[in-house]
């Protein structure tokens, strides 16, 4: 399990898992959950499409999942955030449909980029996930405080002058980067339940944001390891264990909440008395 | 320093072919406690909106200190009517404080003593103090309002403006902010604007009124403005200022009366 063979496997995954964390915990704050929905899967398009022209899957990748954070961003100032997310969702599985159709091929590759082939990635592969990764997450931390802000008080961030459009932009322009990057690993299904599942549990967690992102990062490092463990050992998907884990983590949070909830006032006070 | 520090002059603003809001002239000086009153749909938000540097103005000038207004600065601290913020959001009162000094601002801050012995201050001089470390989602509105007090004032601002802070407040929630920012205006020089469909709350402290109608504004001391001559002008109808029991009720006749007023008494309509 831990040969030179899965060394690339386990350092991929970390990265892949640090990305996804960090970059859910905002797409849960800002409600922007349809978007990490949409814009690894109708990423997924571009692979297609580079495959037909013969270019390298990723470079196909990269430009339709920034083709699709522009797309979103752009539609949302004339529609409903959700329906211009929809359109733009439903254009690139079309236009990804179309590619497929005119492919022969395609069948096997399309389904480990929605499935991921974490298993058979190569040192080459693993370099360019961990520089991009470690963009995307310097982005974040270095837009930490208005992106914050503008997620969760996005009135109050624009009267101090933190125009929400302009971080609305730059946030879908990092979750397509990250998702770029971190499809061909762990597929498109799979990074979308990496960046919610976690992120959502964390929140149940903690009402600290620090924390919060901190959790989201170990639940989603946590999830991918023992589902590459658990999918090695088994011989099952590796995207049956992430999706199993990560849904017991959520449901873990959701029954901490509650559990908090009902003692409220004691685990509050005792929790005070502690400090 | 000058004595005035936001200064409207004959401000008018168009959006979308419609006229929001005309001839709009007014002058804030520190210190002051100011009543942005009139009823719903006025042009109240707007103007707010132009203060704040997020509303373009179509005609006029809104000069800070006497100079144009180039862009947003942190002179002004706006306190919106909702948050409409999740209960679980992960984020406590403490952290939306301290997001008021420095929330705009990039880069990396590390926790100190210092910045939260600031915030605990000022969540004791808003009366917050007691639930610091609560997810603000599931704090009331009344005790959301006190955070985002805190929030713009601990950017020490010259200008706190407020978007109705008394709306789905109860009396006591009412009487709790109004003394609040008639405390912080007085004893820190701070201008307060505040706006408000009803102007009885703040009757006992507010120094000047601007009462908007019809998107024009008429601004002097309440004895002045809130008269039937002036007001009648200003709604372009006829309308009657009456005191009872210490309140002011503005009356319009039955006929052309507007049907969004829900203070609407059986035979007439209360306008603010």
């Amino acid at each position: 399990m831990f040969s030179s063979f899965m060394l690339n496997t386990w350092f991929a995954g970390t990265a892949v898992a640090v990305i996804a964390g960090v970059t859910g915990f905002f797409a849960v704050l800002r409600g922007s959950t349809f978007a990490a929905h949409a814009i690894p899967n109708g990423a997924f398009a571009g692979a297609a499409g580079a495959a037909l022209l013969g270019l390298n899957p990723f470079v196909g990748l990269a430009v339709f999942s920034a083709a699709g954070a522009l797309g979103i961003a752009g539609l949302s100032r004339r529609a409903r955030s959700d329906v211009a997310t929809a359109l733009t969702f439903v254009l690139m599985l079309g236009v990804g449909a179309l590619f497929v159709s005119w492919s022969t091929q395609y069948a096997q590759e399309a389904y480990s980029l929605l499935f991921g082939e974490v298993f058979g990635i190569s040192a080459s592969e693993v370099l360019p996930i961990a520089i991009l990764g470690a963009v995307s997450v310097a982005v974040i931390v270095f837009m930490f405080r208005p992106l914050l802000l503008s997620s969760a008080l996005p009135e109050v961030a624009e009267a101090r002058g933190v125009p929400p459009r302009r971080m609305e932009l730059v946030f879908l322009l990092v979750m397509a980067l990250a998702t770029s990057m971190t499809v061909p690993v762990v597929g498109a299904l799979l990074m979308f339940s990496l960046m919610i599942g976690p992120a959502a549990a964390a929140r149940s967690l903690t009402a600290r944001p620090g924390l919060a992102i901190a959790l989201s990062v170990v639940i989603a490092l946590v999830t991918v390891w023992a589902a590459i463990a658990a999918s090695y050992q088994s011989n099952w998907p590796l995207g049956f264990f992430v999706g199993v884990i990560g849904a017991a983590f959520f449901l873990a949070g959701q029954a901490w909440s509650w559990g908090r909830g009902k003692s409220g006032n004691t685990f509050r006070l005792a929790a005070r008395s502690l400090r | 320093m000058s004595t005035e520090l936001l200064r409207l002059d004959n401000v008018g603003v168009r959006l979308g072919g419609r006229e929001i809001l005309r001839d709009v002239s007014l002058t804030i000086r520190p210190g002051e406690f100011t009543g942005l009153i009139g009823p719903n749909g006025a042009g109240k938000t707007t103007l707010l909106r132009v203060m704040l540097g997020l509303q373009a103005v179509t005609t006029g000038a809104v000069l800070i200190d006497g100079e144009p207004r180039a862009h947003r600065d942190a002179s002004t601290g706006y306190v919106p009517q909702k948050l409409g913020i999740e209960p679980d959001t992960p984020l406590r009162v403490r952290d939306v404080v301290s997001l008021g000094v420095d929330g705009h601002k990039f880069g990396v801050r590390l926790p100190s003593r210092a910045r939260r012995e600031l915030v605990d201050d000022m969540l004791t001089a808003v009366g917050a103090r007691r639930f610091a470390d609560a997810r603000i989602g599931e704090l009331s509105g009344g005790e959301q309002q006190r955070v985002m007090i805190a929030h713009a004032l601990i950017g020490r601002p010259r200008l706190l403006l407020l978007d109705e802070p008394l709306a789905n407040l109860d009396i006591s929630g009412e009487q709790g902010i109004v003394s609040v920012l008639a405390r912080l205006a007085k004893a820190e020089g701070i201008a307060v604007l505040l706006s408000a469909h009803d102007m009885n709350p703040l009757m006992p402290v507010m120094d000047r009124i601007a009462y908007v109608a019809g998107g024009r504004v008429a601004v002097g001391r309440t004895e002045d403005v809130v008269t039937t001559e002036v007001l009648s002008r200003l709604y372009g109808q006829h309308v009657d200022v009456i005191r009872v029991h210490g309140r002011v009720l503005v009356v319009a006749a039955p006929e052309g009366t507007d049907p969004e007023h829900d203070g609407a008494a059986a035979d007439a309509s209360v306008v603010g």
